[in-house]
């Protein structure tokens, strides 16, 4: 029997099914959670879906390359689902459009504030170069922060983590500031989300209202095209400011 | 549904395929999005099966990061060397990014919004 466990684990331990199948009820798990705590952000699916997968990954000793094997088929959807965002985009074009001088100043002062609050609260705290040049695109999708990344010298696998990360802190904090500065705007809320917790923000605020989905999911493609141009100029100004 | 996922990765295609051309630093699906949004408002708006393909993916868009968020495995060392800069740097910036962008939109939009009154 023993023995038998082995050759099953074994086989399964190298086929993509595991990962697949172990990510789809990881997420559905984390969703029940999520849903059965009336939606609260602190109980952000993303983050529980990880944090299972993680303990699991960690326990049986199983490498985040075999475990990617199978997650890739997931992993693949983000882009077919980046291009669906243009459907709620045109459903809130009407709304999008009064607003444009108002949402692009807005666009460059958070795209400004991301870069440049991450990259001095890191280096006033001690983070290493590397670390500092992986975190100051972490407000932007993951391609684009990933290139961005290794543009600057960064770890491009790195910023794919702290994209993440900062996707799940912005969806669980973003209630919080709402209410200290009370912001009810929905467009306003989605759009905030959006610059600074891209496509996990996004996700967030679908889970609020359409308006606010499709305000969020118009500031990450353009939070998107700004810092892709704009970073690898603006960081070594940022760099030569902190370096005296 | 098949229909709409084969439009979706079309557009897709042709994001990576004008990227790669023009050596942009934008990703692909980023614009393939544009592409597929100037189509929306040429023809007026997509039909019932792409709405609704739409609508399931972007429905359980937050399932699409997990693969990725898991590699935090991978830098377990590296997170607990540095882990008050970067746990001090992600919470501070995304909150006052949020904070920053929401205030200015407000502001603004206030504005607006007085000047057409």
């Amino acid at each position: 029997m023993g023995s038998n466990l082995n050759e099953i684990w074994v086989y399964l331990s190298t086929t993509p099914l595991l990962g697949l199948t172990l990510t789809l009820i990881a997420y559905q798990a984390a969703f029940q959670i999520y849903k059965r705590v009336g939606f609260h952000p602190l109980a952000n699916p993303v983050l529980l879906a990880v944090a299972m997968l993680a303990g699991v990954l960690l326990l049986t000793g199983t490498p985040y390359s075999t475990y990617f094997d199978g997650a890739q088929f997931v992993h693949f959807l983000l882009g077919p689902a980046t291009v669906a965002l243009a459907i709620p985009l045109h459903a809130q074009w009407p709304r999008l459009k009064t607003m444009a001088g108002p949402l692009l100043i807005s666009l460059a002062a958070g795209s400004l504030t991301a870069a440049l609050s991450a990259y001095a609260i890191g280096a006033v705290l001690g983070a290493s170069r590397e670390s500092l040049m992986s975190l100051a695109p972490k407000s932007v999708t993951t391609p684009i922060a990933m290139a961005v990344a290794e543009r600057l010298g960064g770890l491009p696998s790195l910023t794919a983590v702290l994209v993440i990360m900062t996707g799940i802190l912005g969806a669980v904090g973003a209630r919080y500031v709402y209410r200290l500065l009370r912001i009810d705007d929905h467009a306003v809320r989605g759009f905030a989300i959006g610059i600074a917790s891209h496509g996990i923000g996004t996700a967030r605020a679908f889970q609020v209202s359409e308006q606010a989905g499709a305000f969020a999911a118009l500031a990450m493609g353009l939070n998107g095209l700004l810092t892709a141009v704009s970073l690898p100029w603006i960081l070594p100004l940022i760099e030569r400011m902190f370096a005296r | 549904m098949l229909q709409s996922l084969t439009i979706l990765l079309v557009f897709q295609l042709l994001g990576e395929v004008i990227a790669r051309a023009f050596a942009l630093p934008v990703p692909g699906p980023v614009i393939g999005m544009a592409l597929l949004f100037v189509a929306l408002m040429l023809r007026g708006g997509p039909d019932e099966p792409l709405r609704s393909t739409a609508g399931t993916l972007l429905q359980h868009l937050s399932l699409l990061f997990v693969p990725a968020g898991t590699g935090v495995i991978l830098y377990g060392a590296r997170l607990a060397d540095e882990w008050l800069p970067l746990t001090a740097a992600l919470v501070g910036s995304t909150l006052l990014t949020i904070a920053v962008t929401a205030v200015v939109l407000r502001a603004l939009s206030k504005r607006v919004h007085q000047a057409e009154h």
